[in-house]
């Protein structure tokens, strides 16, 4: 009995009229948890009701803690008939569980209806008493904490990166359940939230056992995702990166650490980073996977991309043997585990040391051949499968782990694709394990003078060493083109890198990013079964090939030579086959400079086809330059002989290998078929390639002032200023079904999915000058003839004045950051921003083009004198009525409900919401817990509630509103690392109906503005964080 | 291929200050949208029609979904549904609630009722404010009036703190909600060069004097939306100052003594002298019957304004000659009711001012 959770409900208010007659609601409470249940009193005809409960009080195993929501449901009561539901809270109590977050859980929850939607809200107070249980057989893992954020959280310092996490529960779906025919949609929608409530509590329960088994004491970017299988289940998956964190107190971050680990940290940096040999990657070449048949289940496993070259063996001839020998270590470290998977997007400085490529597989699996359909073992192996498969072609890049990890899955009736993807990369061992520490320092004394040699020159350019090929240049598991490092001149280079991480800090780039993307349809025959998975699974690698030359034609289009942040979706309906790749460009300058795109015709006799191609050759040479420009592009003239003869290359074209379930031994190459040195040929052969080229044409730049990237932040803008707007688009569209080929579908999509950006730019103009940050798109076949695409991103306007300045020192800043960073001091890791804020107050001003803020300031102290006002005008007019008491029920009413919540704030606070890990011109002082809802909404009333617009519009800014009322409750102001992972939604207008099921997540923090925070920090030093994040922004 | 479903929905809730304009003037998404490229937006932008049209939908789909709670403005800040900073919530509230000045005039002391409802399309017609503006507006008053009927407490204050609205329309909402509590007449024709703002300047000095909220010691109800039954009952007494023949005439006489040679228009103002008065104290001794107190403001034109008017009276004339005819009955000895004279004459006098322009 390790744990006493007790509820108290204060009160409700903004109720709906549940009584007719009297325009009132006879409100009660049941609060559950487990199995039991409380009840609070009927407070009779109010809409305003206060309850005032007593503490009730549930003792629980705190495996219930953690997998157990607590439900309160808010009744009406009614003396003859059943009591009618107004709605339900469910409140997650993980955030209380931990020591370090949140201590009481309290504030305004809405009340929600899966019908209805929010019907008023209720003010509730929670609070969890630990017993403290040294039971080593235990289920629970409470106390382990969990972060979506894919780097180390900005108030801790990683001791020990552990490794990959992951867990799998299957359960029956409610909606196929056999009492479903005769239950309410209410009913149905309930059962199903609160099962899948439940089991994501059991999957983070277990997935904290395996933490602690680790060693760990936290897993980050962790990701949890929920399959719909339909009749064969339900399956909440999970994955994580575990690690051991330290919380960087501020008396902690000044005395140097005596532990060897962070001591070792603080070093490695300096030490390390372009010393250990290079690698690098090259051009695309394709490296297909192998499933393997599961005995009962029909799977073919797809072809598996591996992006970006591979050679090997470093150039550096001194860093040879250390480099083997860091690898041997790292493996080492790394081999004990099953998966060297990282789910990780940034690294602490230092922990990367190369990147080899983009490693994928996919895997098309028959849902209906699960033998045990309620049990995990199928899945698991599944992914297991397909985790094999990573693992491998990250071999193959000569690379021991991937970071970037990420699994998705996409489910059309029967079949599904099961896909993961990361990139191969070469960590520092340190981080990995204690052992490998002390072999470290040996190791590294021993190596000393060979060491320095490199470590002095290269110390220079840093921040190419993560370019470097981290395979066998003589060995190469495909051709490659590669060059000698434009920065450190040393190390072999590929031409091109795509990565599923964020660019790392000490990157240094040219000018500015930009989103890139790849879209693609694939009509395919309606089929069952086996055949259906056969045709889905031959088109795949076609797809894939095809995303990917696009993807590599727009990156020169863009005049750029690295992907970062690369995200591929496939996405598979009843008649075709979706692929939506997005990524953010980048000009890096360890990498050569990208050579132009030519275009070669077929028939080269024909005058006025020549002519044709000239003009579109020439359409594409002034775009080139035109994007150069925009994007700021302009790389230092590197005279050719410094850089050294172009190596020899075998073979100028890079491969796809691709193997197939069925014949895994058989080979079949593909021909990506890159071109040339530097000339990139696009051969013009038949009208499929003419539109290629048009719609690499007809991709608009964002309109100035705008930019846009799916990373973490923009390459090349550091000048953030506070204002930032998250929100989410969707957009469904019907295809008309006439005549639909690929050509017109492909069309189509791509003009769905530049007028959503154009749409956004629109929206969004008063933020000018500003950048769409974390783009992401996700798109999904709900019907036959319907697209659904849903867009989250954050919109965050910078500087333009600064920018101009900073970009001269742009490199001196990156290193300087990065050196911040890994000295410890992360108590004020945005200094630097703060610094040149404060001192161009002017250009900042000028910069926002609209000056919101003094506006709002007025406005805001003239709501103040409103209220302030009505206040005296209230108490006047209570004195004076004092002795008339018959005061009518109307304005009784009124000062109720006016007094009431006037001790608390009469505003709401202010909550924000953004998808990236950090909030700027800001600080996180406080993690207070992951935030993981799921909603169902359903409405019987389509046209009444304005049609599939209105609904789902209604829908999203409820689950926002719910998903801020946590954050509030828990203390904080803000959420960090939001990321909306599913929105499923089916109409049928014919019958009136629409449902939608959201699946939101993301970490609950409270930050303190960096101007408030200076004040604080110069008067206490120490006690800095306390006492301003609850002064600060956290209103009630 | 057609979007079937469109929307956007930010953390915080995006206000277009131009769209919300246009949603609350009555226009449709289509008659909004093409407002909007003849605005030239589309050239400023870069946009296509197509955009404009998605982020139109969009923005009236907001402030429908607003409107619900902007009917209640503190749910507006209460609730949790639209994250909107103080600033941008005042804004939506101070625009939802303001109101046409030609509306307005239509409306004017007319009973809020149904029947006044069914009559709006007559009064779009005739303004050219759309009918959905007209009914938005005609609500709002509907609204603000339901609520602070029965209250106690000052007019403009208990407006302010149940619609959050600022003090100056406010205060013209303690206007509209006296003129439809009192009914009084303001459509007639001889009333139409009065402008909202000359009645809302009338109103809101016979709600400072007129009603019993007025009187400072009052226990009783302090009741802004009522005229005061005592001193409407009182303002009989008055009756003397032009029935008694000989006060009459002193009184006639203290005025042209002291404003001999002020005046441009001293003979006028002689020779008019008994009439003007009759008609001011007719008024206050007949406002006990409810058809009497409609017809103030007709009263006040027909009987005292239209003369002078007629006679080219200076509005400094009128000033005077109101100034030293209020003051001089002070100095009439067997005139008892001075206070009662004063707290009439002070607010008549000043609406009189008002109300005296072509």
């Amino acid at each position: 009995m390790p744990g006493k959770l007790k509820v108290k409900i204060v009160a409700g208010r903004h109720l709906p009229v549940m009584d007719r007659a009297s325009d009132l609601t006879d409100a009660f409470v049941e609060v559950k948890f487990g199995n039991t249940t409380f009840k609070t009193d009927v407070y009779h005809k109010s809409l305003n009701p206060q309850w005032n409960s007593e503490w009730f009080k549930f003792e629980v195993d705190d495996e219930d803690l953690q997998d157990e929501p607590l439900q309160i449901t808010v009744l009406d009561h009614d003396t003859y008939s059943a009591n009618d539901a107004i709605g339900k809270v469910y409140i997650d109590i993980d955030p209380l569980l931990y020591s370090e977050a949140a201590t009481v859980i309290s504030g305004w929850f809405p009340i929600y209806d899966t019908i209805h939607g929010i019907r008023g809200e209720i003010n509730v107070v929670v609070k969890v008493d630990l017993f403290n249980d040294l039971n080593r057989f235990r289920q629970s893992s409470c106390g382990v904490k969990f972060f979506c954020t894919t780097s180390i959280p900005k108030c801790y310092r990683a001791v020990i990166i552990h490794g990959f996490v992951e867990e799998l529960v299957v359960n029956e779906d409610p909606e196929y359940q056999w009492i479903d025919r005769i239950r309410t949609p209410r009913a149905s929608n309930e059962a199903r939230q609160r099962l899948i409530s439940l089991m994501s509590g059991e999957l983070q329960r277990k997935i904290g056992l395996k933490v602690l088994e680790m060693r760990g004491n936290a897993v980050v970017g962790y990701l949890q995702c929920f399959d719909l299988e339909g009749e064969s289940g339900l399956v909440v998956r999970a994955i994580g990166t575990a690690c051991t964190l330290d919380k960087l107190s501020s008396t902690a971050a000044f005395l140097p650490a005596c532990n060897s680990p962070s001591k070792e940290m603080k070093e490695s940096p300096l030490v390390h980073p372009p010393s250990h040999g290079c690698r690098s990657t090259h051009n695309s070449p394709i490296h297909t996977a192998t499933g393997s048949r599961l005995t009962q289940n029909f799977s073919v496993s797809v072809p598996t991309l591996i992006y970006t070259g591979m050679g090997s063996g470093s150039a550096g001839k001194e860093g040879g043997p250390f480099k083997a020998l860091l690898r041997q270590q790292t493996q080492s470290a790394l081999e004990q585990r099953e998966f060297p998977f990282f789910t990780l997007t940034a690294f602490p400085p230092g922990f990367l040391v190369h990147v080899g490529g983009v490693v994928s597989a996919r895997s098309v699996k028959l849902l209906d051949r699960i033998h045990n359909p309620d049990e995990p073992e199928t899945r698991d192996a599944w992914w297991a499968e397909i985790r094999q498969e990573i693992k491998s072609h990250a071999k193959a890049l000569g690379c021991h782990a991937v970071v970037g990890y990420s699994e998705s899955t996409s489910i059309c009736e029967e079949v599904c694709i099961l896909s993961a993807s990361g990139t191969a990369a070469v960590l520092n061992p340190r981080f990995l394990q204690d052992g490998t520490v002390e072999g470290c320092l040996e190791q590294r004394l021993s190596w000393q003078p060979g060491f320095f040699s490199i470590g002095l020159e290269e110390n220079l350019p840093a921040g190419c060493g993560f370019c470097h090929i981290p395979y066998d240049e003589l060995n190469m598991p495909f051709p490659a083109h590669l060059t000698y490092c434009y920065s450190c001149r040393k190390q072999k280079v590929p031409d091109v890198l795509f990565t599923t991480i964020d660019l790392p800090a000490d990157a240094t780039v040219i000018g500015k990013g930009c989103l890139i993307q790849a879209r693609l349809c694939r009509l395919k025959k309606k089929a069952q079964a086996e055949a259906n998975a056969t045709a889905i699974s031959n088109l795949l690698p076609f797809m894939e090939y095809e995303v990917h030359t696009q993807l590599m034609n727009k990156l020169k289009l863009k005049g750029m030579n690295a992907l970062f942040g690369l995200r591929i979706q496939i996405t598979v309906g009843e008649n075709m086959l979706m692929g939506l790749a997005s990524a953010t460009g980048v000009y890096l300058t360890a990498l050569p400079t990208p050579g132009g795109i030519q275009i070669a015709g077929k028939t080269p006799n024909d005058g006025s086809y020549e002519q044709h191609i000239s003009h579109m050759q020439k359409k594409i040479n002034d775009t080139i330059a035109k994007n150069k420009e925009l994007y700021e592009i302009n790389p230092p003239e590197i005279p050719e002989e410094i850089i050294g003869s172009p190596i020899p290359e075998p073979r100028q074209r890079s491969r796809l290998l691709r193997s197939q379930s069925e014949s895994s031994d058989e080979v079949i190459e593909l021909d990506l078929s890159h071109g040339k040195k530097d000339a990139f040929v696009l051969e013009i052969d038949d009208t499929d390639a003419m539109e290629d080229v048009h719609s690499l044409l007809t991709d608009v730049p964002p309109p100035s002032g705008f930019y846009s990237c799916n990373t973490e932040i923009m390459p090349g803008i550091n000048n953030w200023t506070s204002e930032i707007q998250m929100f989410t688009s969707v957009r469904v569209s019907r295809l008309s079904n006439i005549n639909l080929t690929n050509q017109t579908l492909n069309k189509n999509f791509n003009d769905l999915c530049e007028n959503l950006l154009k749409s956004l730019y629109f929206k969004l103009r008063s933020m000018i000058p500003c950048c769409l940050c974390h783009v992401n798109f996700t798109v999904s076949l709900p019907e036959d003839e319907l697209i659904q695409v849903t867009v989250t991103a954050v919109a965050i306007t910078f500087d333009k004045h600064q920018a101009v300045q900073t970009t001269k020192t742009q490199v001196e800043k990156s290193s300087q950051r990065a050196s911040i960073d890994n000295e410890e001091l992360l108590q004020f890791p945005l200094e630097l921003c703060t610094d040149t804020l404060a001192s161009h107050p002017f250009s900042s001003a000028k910069a926002t083009s609209i000056d919101y803020s003094s506006f709002a300031d007025r406005c805001n102290s003239w709501i103040e004198l409103i209220k302030l006002k009505a206040q005296t005008i209230r108490r006047g007019s209570i004195k004076t009525t004092m002795p008339v008491e018959k005061a009518s029920p109307l304005t009784e009413g009124h000062f109720r409900q006016r007094s009431a919540p006037a001790c608390a704030n009469s505003t709401v606070g202010v909550v924000k919401m953004t998808p990236l890990s950090f909030i700027p011109g800001a600080k996180i002082t406080k993690y207070l817990g992951i935030i993981n809802m799921f909603f169902i909404r359903e409405t019987t009333s389509l046209r009444e509630e304005g049609g599939v617009s209105g609904f789902l519009h209604a829908f999203i800014a409820e689950v926002f509103a719910m998903v801020r009322a946590h954050v509030a409750a828990l203390g904080g102001n803000a959420v960090v690392s939001y990321i909306m992972k599913q929105c499923v939604f089916m109409e049928n207008p014919n019958k009136n109906q629409a449902q939608c099921l959201i699946n939101v997540s993301g970490d609950a923090v409270i930050f303190v503005r960096e101007s408030e925070l200076e004040i604080i920090s110069t008067q206490q030093p120490i006690a800095s964080c306390q006492p301003a994040c609850s002064g600060g922004e956290i209103a009630t | 291929m057609t979007n079937e479903l469109d929307i956007f929905v930010g953390n915080t809730t995006l206000i277009d200050e131009d769209v919300y304009r246009l949603w609350l003037d009555g226009y449709s998404v289509s008659d909004a949208v093409g407002l909007r490229v003849r605005s030239g937006i589309l050239e400023q932008t870069g946009a296509t029609a197509g955009v404009l049209q998605s982020d139109t939908m969009d923005h009236y789909r907001t402030f429908h979904m607003l409107e619900r709670l902007l009917h209640t403005p503190p749910k507006l800040l209460h609730q949790l549904v639209f994250q909107i900073p103080p600033s941008r919530q005042a804004l939506l509230i101070e625009r939802y609630y303001a109101f046409d000045e030609a509306f307005v005039r239509e409306v004017l002391g007319k009973k809020l009722s149904k029947g006044t409802k069914k009559d709006l399309d007559n009064i779009s017609a005739k303004t050219g404010v759309t009918l959905k503006s007209c009914r938005r507006q005609f609500d709002n008053f509907k609204r603000v009036f339901k609520v602070v009927e029965e209250m106690r407490g000052s007019l403009a204050g208990n407006i302010q703190q149940h619609f959050l609205l600022s003090d100056r329309l406010a205060r013209d909402y303690a206007a509209v909600v006296f003129f439809a509590n009192n009914r009084f007449e303001t459509g007639k024709k001889k009333l139409q060069y009065l402008t909202f703002g000359d009645l809302a300047f009338c109103a809101e000095l016979m709600i400072q004097n007129w009603t019993p909220g007025a009187v400072a010691d009052s226990q009783l109800d302090d009741m802004d939306v009522d005229l005061d039954k005592e001193f409407l009952q009182d303002l009989k007494e008055l009756k003397v100052l032009v029935a008694d023949k000989d006060l009459l005439d002193l009184h006639k006489s203290l005025v042209c003594t002291a404003l001999r040679g002020k005046l441009s228009v001293f003979a006028e103002m002689e020779a008019n002298f008994k009439n003007l008065s009759r008609g001011l104290v007719n008024i206050a001794s007949k406002l006990t019957h409810t058809k009497d107190v409609r017809d103030l403001f007709v009263d006040l034109v027909e009987k005292f304004i239209e003369p002078c008017r007629s006679d080219r009276w200076p509005l400094n004339d009128v000033r005077l000659f109101l100034n030293q005819y209020s003051a001089s009955v002070h100095s009439l000895d067997g005139f008892r009711h001075q206070t009662l004279w004063d707290r009439y004459m002070v607010t008549l006098r000043s609406c009189l001012l008002r109300m005296y322009h072509d």
